[in-house]
C-alpha cells in the first residue's frame, strides 16, 4: 500500500482523535474505577498523539543532527519536548490513581462507583450524624399504609 | 439510553476535533519557537539532539517542575500506601510463592543488560532519542525485574529516598552554579565540546543524569510500593 503523506496525516490524525473519542465513552459508560483509569490513558495517548501530530511536517527529519549536512527541513521539536512533559505526568497521575484505587478496594472492597457512592454516602452521614438523605417517596421508619380499598383499572 | 448518550456525545467530539482539525495546516506547520530552536540549537547548546536542547536548556525551567510534579505523585502515592497509615489488619503482607525457575533465571539475565541499557539511554540523551525520564524508567524496571523474582532484593526504601533527593539537589544545585556564574538559573554550564562527542552539551548531560537518577528511584520506589 503506497500512501502519501498528506493521506498519512489525516489517518494519523483521525486516529488521534478517534483515541480521545474512545477514552471519552469509556470515562462516560464504565462502572468500575480500573476501566476509568484505562480509559483516561487512552484518552491521554490521543491527545499526545495530535500534539505531536501539530509539529509534524511531512517534508521533514527528526530534528536529531547525525553529522551529515542538513539537507531537508527538521520537525518542529517544541510540541516533543512538551509531549515528553506530558507523558512523564500522565504515568505520575495513573500511579497516583492506582495507588487511591488500592486504598478504595481495601476500605470498601468493591471498585464499582455506584456501590461505592452508596457506601460512601452512607459512612458520611454516619460520621455526621444525620439519616441518610431518601426519596421523599420512600417510606419513613414507623409509617403506616393505607390498605387499598379498590383496585383501580386502568383506563 | 446513558450508554446511547455518551455514544453521541464522543461522536460529536470526534466530528468537532476533526473539523477543527480540517482547518489546521497540519503536516506543514509554521514554526516560530520551534525554527528558532533548530536554528540557534546547535550553535548555543551543542546538543545534537535538539528536543534534548529544547527540554533541558530552552525549557530547564519547565523539566524542573515536571520533577516536581513526579515527586509529587510519587509521594503522596508513597503515602497512600504506606503500612503506617493503613489499618491494622492489612498491614502484615501475605508471604509470596518462590517464584520459578525461568522467571529467576530470566531476571538475573536481564538485571545487568537492563541496567546497561539504562545508563546508556541516560547518558546519551543529549545524542540519541532518548534521556533521564526514558532510561529511567528503564533503571526502574531493572530493580522491579529482580523484585518479581526475589521478594527479599526490594532495593531499600530509605537508599531510594536519598538517592532521589540527592539527584533532584544536584539538577537544582547545577542551575544554582548557573547563578553564581553570573548567569541565569540553569543556564549551560561547563564547556560546550564538539557537536555530536558524548562530552559536549556543557551541564546537559549531568542534568540528564540527575533526571535520569531521580526518576529511576521514583518510580522504583512507586513499583515496590505498589507491589506490597
Amino acid at each position: 500500500m503506497n500512501l502519501n503523506p498528506p493521506d498519512l496525516i489525516v489517518i494519523l490524525t483521525a486516529g488521534g482523535v478517534g483515541l480521545v473519542a474512545i477514552g471519552a465513552v469509556g470515562l462516560a459508560v464504565s462502572r468500575h474505577l480500573l476501566r476509568l483509569v484505562l480509559a483516561l490513558g487512552i484518552a491521554e495517548s490521543g491527545g499526545n498523539l495530535l500534539l505531536v501530530l501539530a509539529g509534524y511536517r511531512w517534508d521533514a527529519v527528526a530534528p536529531i543532527l547525525t553529522g551529515e549536512a542538513v539537507t531537508r527541513p527538521m520537525v518542529d521539536p517544541v510540541p516533543q519536548a512538551l509531549v515528553l512533559t506530558s507523558i512523564v505526568i500522565g504515568v505520575g497521575v495513573q500511579a497516583l490513581a492506582v495507588a487511591l484505587m488500592i486504598r478504595i478496594k481495601e476500605a470498601y472492597g468493591t471498585l464499582d462507583i455506584r456501590e461505592l457512592k452508596a457506601r460512601v454516602e452512607l459512612d458520611i452521614c454516619g460520621e455526621a450524624g444525620i439519616t441518610p438523605p431518601q426519596s421523599s417517596d420512600s417510606p419513613r421508619p414507623g409509617q403506616t399504609f393505607p390498605v387499598p380499598v379498590t383496585v383501580r383499572e386502568s383506563a | 439510553m446513558h450508554k446511547l448518550a455518551s455514544l453521541l456525545f464522543a461522536v460529536g467530539l470526534a466530528a468537532l476535533l476533526m473539523a477543527l482539525a480540517a482547518h489546521l495546516p497540519l503536516g506543514a506547520t509554521p514554526m516560530a519557537i520551534g525554527q528558532a530552536s533548530l536554528d540557534r540549537g546547535p550553535g548555543e547548546i551543542a546538543s545534537a539532539n535538539i528536543v534534548t536542547s529544547v527540554v533541558l536548556a530552552y525549557r530547564g525551567i519547565d523539566t524542573m517542575c515536571e520533577l516536581a510534579i513526579l515527586f509529587a505523585a510519587a509521594s503522596i502515592a508513597g503515602m497512600v500506601l504506606s503500612p503506617t497509615t493503613r489499618s491494622g489488619n492489612h498491614a502484615e503482607t501475605k508471604p509470596r510463592a518462590p517464584a520459578g525457575l525461568v522467571l529467576r533465571a530470566g531476571s538475573d539475565l536481564l538485571f545487568p543488560l537492563l541496567l546497561t541499557v539504562g545508563f546508556y539511554i541516560v547518558a546519551h540523551g543529549h545524542l540519541t532519542p532518548g534521556g533521564g525520564f526514558q532510561g529511567g524508567v528503564v533503571l526502574a524496571a531493572a530493580f522491579f525485574v529482580s523484585f518479581l523474582a526475589r521478594a527479599d532484593r526490594l532495593p531499600k526504601p530509605a537508599a531510594l529516598i536519598l538517592m532521589e533527593g540527592l539527584a533532584g539537589a544536584a539538577f537544582i544545585g547545577i542551575g544554582l552554579a548557573a547563578m553564581l556564574d553570573g548567569g541565569p538559573f540553569l543556564r549551560l554550564l561547563l564547556d560546550k565540546g564538539v557537536l555530536g562527542q558524548l562530552v559536549s552539551a556543557g551541564s546537559l548531560p549531568l542534568l540528564y543524569l540527575a533526571v535520569g537518577l531521580k526518576v529511576g528511584a521514583e518510580l522504583a520506589d512507586l513499583l515496590a510500593h505498589l507491589a506490597e
